[in-house]
C-alpha cells in the first residue's frame, strides 16, 4: 500500500515538469505559433532558477527568475518569428540549440553546487493520513501550482473573452485582424506565457526533482512536452492526463524492475512517442476531427497587409 | 566565360591552400583530440576524461595542440564528428564511450595515418588501440563496504545499459557484499541512459521506496547521490568524487583517473613509439582510485576495504574467484579459479543470487 502511494507520488513528480511545459506550449499553439524551442526554454529556466536561488537563497525568487528566463527566450523567438516572420520550425530548433549552449556556458560556475531540498506541504493530521496523506497533502507546492495552472488555462481558454480572442487568433488570424484584434500582440503574450511555463518546468527539475544543476539536465523532456500537446489534441485537461500517464509509465517501469518484474525498459521508454503517433493517426483519420483539433493557423506567419 | 574565370580562380586558390596546408602539416605540432559522450560538466564520466585532457595540456604545454567535442551521441553522429576531427589534422583521437566503437573503427580505416584510441571497447586495428580500467576491482571494494553498511540488507544499483562493463560491475559488487553479509540482496534498475539526472533521481526514489538503503550507480550524474543525502541513506559516487553533493552520506567513490594512461600515450605518440594494443589498468596502476573514506564508515570496515584494495593491487586477490555459478545455477568458475580477461570483457550474465532478469 505504501509502495503504491510512493509510486503515485513519484509519478506526479516526474510528470510535473511535463505539465508545466506542455501547458505553456499548448497556449502558444492555440494562438497559432508552433514553438519547437521548449527544450531550450526549459533548460534556461533550470539554470536561471538555480542561479537565482543560490544568489538570493530564496526558492520563490528562483522560480520567478526561471519564468523570466523562459519568457525572455520566448520573446526572442517572438522577435524572430512574429516581428521578422522567420520560419517557426527552424527558429524553434535554433532556440533549443541556443538554450542548451547558453545554459551550459552560464552554468559552468554552478555545476557541482547543490540546492537545499524544496519544502513540502505539511498539514498536521491530513498529511499523516495513511495512503492518501502524502499523496494529496504532502507534495511540494509546485505540484499544486501545476494543477491550478491546468484548471486556470482550461477555464480561461474556454470560458473567457481572453480565451476566445486567443483561439480566434489561432484559428483564423486574418478574420481576427479584420475584427480589430492585435494578432501579433496576442501571439507575443501567448508565446511568452509558454516560455514562462517551460522555464518553470525546467526549474522544477533543477530546484525540486534533483535538486542540482548539471548541463543538459532536461534530457529531452521538452520534446516529450511537445508530443504531449499533440497527444492531448490541444486540450489542457488532456495535457494533465497525458503527462501523468507518461510520468507514471516511467516510474512504473523503474519500480517494476526493482521488484524483479520483467518488462523491457526500452519498450516502455518508447510509449509516450508511440501513444502520440497513435493519437495523431486517430485524429487525422477523419478530416473533420483533425480540423477541430489543431488550430487552423498553427505555424503560419501573419502579415497585417495580406 | 564568367564561370570559367571563377573556376580558374577557385582551382588556383585550392592549389595554394593545399600547398599551404602541406607545409603547415610538415611542421605542425601533434594535435590531440577527445570525443565525449556527455557534457564535460557532468561531474562524472566525461568530466574525468576531460581531466585527462587537462593533464595532457599541463604535461606537454605548447608541444601539442588539443581540442575536444562534447555531447556526442552514440551512433551515426559520432562517425561524422570523428571523421571531421580526423580530416582536420588530429594526430590522435580518443573516443571515450563504448558506443563510439564501430564509428571509430570505420573512420580509422579511412585515415590510416591518424591514431585512434577507443575507451572500453573490444575492437582493435593497427591504428586503433583500446583501453579500459578495471572498475570491477573498485566495485569489489565498495561492494564490501555496502554489504557492511546496509541495515535493510538491500543494495540499490542504478544501471545504464546491459553491456559487459556494467554487468561485471554489478556482479563484482554483489559477490563482495555477499561475502561479508550472507543476507544481502541487490536490486538493479536499468534507466537506459548514461545521463538523465531527472530519471536517475527517479530510479533512486524507486529503489529507496523498495527498501534499499545503500545506493550504487553506473550512470554519470550526481543526482542519485544528492537524493540519498536528502533521504538520509548512503550512496557511492560514480567516476569522480561526489562528496560535495552529500557530505554526510557519500561513503566513497570509484574515481576514474585516466591521466597516467593519457600522458603515456601522448608521450609515445611524440616519440614515434605509439602502437596499437589493449590496455586494461586497475588499482595497481593508479587508474582506479578511491575518494576519501567517509567518516561514517566504521574503522573495521575501512580496514576491510583497504585490505581488499591492497591485496588486489598486489595481485593477491581477484574479485572473481571461484566457485561462482551463473544466475541460472550453471557453473562458471571452479573453486579457486579466477575469471580471464576475455570472460570479463564479454560478460553477459548475472551471477547466482542477483535478482531480476538481465535486459538483452
Amino acid at each position: 500500500m505504501d509502495l503504491l502511494a510512493n509510486v503515485l507520488i513519484s509519478a506526479m513528480i516526474a510528470a510535473t515538469p511535463l505539465v508545466f511545459a506542455g501547458l505553456g506550449e499548448l497556449v502558444a499553439e492555440r494562438s497559432g505559433v508552433l514553438n519547437l524551442g521548449v527544450e531550450g526554454m526549459m533548460i534556461i529556466g533550470a539554470i536561471a532558477g538555480f542561479a537565482a536561488m543560490l544568489a538570493t537563497g530564496s526558492a520563490i525568487l528562483g522560480l520567478f527568475a526561471a519564468m523570466a528566463g523562459g519568457a525572455l527566450m520566448a520573446a526572442l523567438f517572438g522577435v524572430l518569428t512574429l516581428t521578422m516572420r522567420a520560419n517557426q520550425v527552424a527558429s524553434g530548433l535554433a532556440l533549443t540549440m541556443f538554450g542548451l549552449g547558453l545554459s551550459a556556458l552560464w552554468g559552468q560556475a554552478y555545476s557541482g553546487r547543490s540546492a537545499p531540498p524544496f519544502p513540502r506541504l505539511y498539514i498536521p493530521g491530513l498529511t499523516d493520513l495513511p495512503f492518501v496523506g502524502k499523496l494529496l497533502f504532502g507534495q511540494d507546492g509546485l505540484v499544486y501550482l501545476s494543477l491550478a495552472c491546468v484548471a486556470g488555462v482550461a477555464y480561461v481558454l474556454t470560458r473567457t473573452r481572453v480565451g476566445l480572442i486567443l483561439r480566434a487568433v489561432g484559428e483564423n488570424h486574418d478574420a481576427a485582424h479584420a475584427i480589430g484584434y492585435p494578432v501579433i500582440g496576442v501571439r507575443y503574450l501567448a508565446v511568452m506565457f509558454g516560455g514562462a511555463m517551460a522555464g518553470l518546468g525546467g526549474a522544477y527539475l533543477s530546484l525540486v526533482q534533483t535538486p542540482l544543476w548539471v548541463e543538459r539536465m532536461t534530457a529531452g523532456r521538452g520534446w516529450i512536452a511537445l508530443a504531449l500537446v499533440v497527444f492531448a489534441a490541444w486540450r489542457p485537461l488532456r495535457v494533465l492526463l497525458g503527462a501523468y500517464l507518461f510520468g507514471g509509465i516511467t516510474i512504473l517501469q523503474l519500480h517494476s524492475q526493482a521488484l524483479g518484474v520483467k518488462i523491457d525498459a526500452q519498450l516502455l521508454s518508447m510509449v509516450p512517442y508511440i501513444a502520440t503517433i497513435v493519437v495523431l493517426v486517430l485524429i487525422s483519420r477523419d478530416s473533420a476531427r483533425a480540423r477541430l483539433a489543431a488550430p487552423a493557423c498553427l505555424g503560419k506567419s501573419f502579415h497585417a497587409s495580406s | 566565360m564568367k564561370f570559367r574565370t571563377f573556376s580558374k580562380i577557385t582551382a588556383a586558390a585550392v592549389a595554394a591552400l593545399a600547398v599551404a596546408a602541406g607545409s603547415a602539416l610538415a611542421q605542425t605540432k601533434p594535435k590531440v583530440s577527445f570525443v565525449y559522450v556527455g557534457p564535460i560538466g557532468d561531474m562524472g564520466w566525461s568530466y574525468q576524461h576531460h581531466q585527462g585532457l587537462e593533464a595532457i595540456k599541463k604535461e606537454f604545454g605548447d608541444k601539442i595542440e588539443t581540442n575536444y567535442v562534447e555531447n556526442v551521441p552514440e551512433g551515426p553522429d559520432a562517425e561524422r564528428v570523428i571523421d571531421q576531427l580526423a580530416a582536420t589534422g588530429s594526430s590522435i583521437i580518443f573516443t571515450t564511450s563504448f558506443g563510439f566503437m564501430n564509428p571509430t573503427i570505420k573512420v580509422a580505416a579511412r585515415y590510416p595515418n591518424v591514431k585512434f584510441e577507443h575507451a572500453t571497447g573490444f575492437k582493435q586495428a593497427p591504428n586503433v588501440a583500446t583501453y579500459n580500467a578495471r572498475f570491477y576491482e573498485g566495485r569489489h571494494v565498495i561492494g564490501l563496504i555496502a554489504g557492511k553498511m546496509t541495515k535493510t540488507n538491500t543494495i540499490g544499483y542504478i544501471a545504464s545499459f546491459p553491456i559487459p562493463e556494467v554487468v561485471m560491475g554489478i556482479n563484482s559488487a554483489y559477490l563482495a557484499a555477499k561475502s561479508v553479509n550472507p543476507n544481502v540482496k541487490i536490486k538493479v534498475v536499468w534507466v537506459s541512459t548514461w545521463f538523465d539526472p531527472g530519471k536517475e533521481a527517479d530510479a533512486a526514489k524507486a529503489l529507496v521506496d523498495q527498501s534499499a538503503d545503500v545506493l550504487m550507480q553506473h550512470t554519470d550524474s550526481p543526482a542519485p547521490v544528492k537524493y540519498a543525502a536528502e533521504k538520509g541513506i548512503y550512496a557511492f559516487g560514480q567516476a569522480s568524487d561526489m562528496t560535495q553533493f552529500a557530505p554526510e552520506k557519500h561513503l566513497t567513490a570509484i574515481i576514474d583517473n585516466w591521466n597516467p594512461y593519457y600522458i603515456s600515450r601522448v608521450k609515445a605518440l611524440i616519440a614515434g613509439t605509439w602502437k596499437s594494443g589493449d590496455t586494461w589498468d586497475g588499482i595497481k596502476d593508479g587508474t582506479v582510485v578511491f575518494a576519501p573514506w567517509s567518516k561514517s564508515i566504521p574503522a573495521d570496515v575501512v580496514k576491510l576495504a583497504e585490505t581488499a584494495r591492497d591485496e588486489i593491487a598486489a595481485g593477491k586477490r581477484h574479485p572473481f574467484t571461484g566457485p561462482i555459478n551463473k544466475q541460472d545455477g550453471s557453473p562458471w568458475l571452479k573453486a579457486g579459479e579466477t575469471a580471464s580477461d576475455k570472460d570479463l570483457s564479454s560478460m553477459n550474465f548475472y551471477v547466482q543470487g542477483v535478482e531480476g532478469a538481465l535486459p538483452k
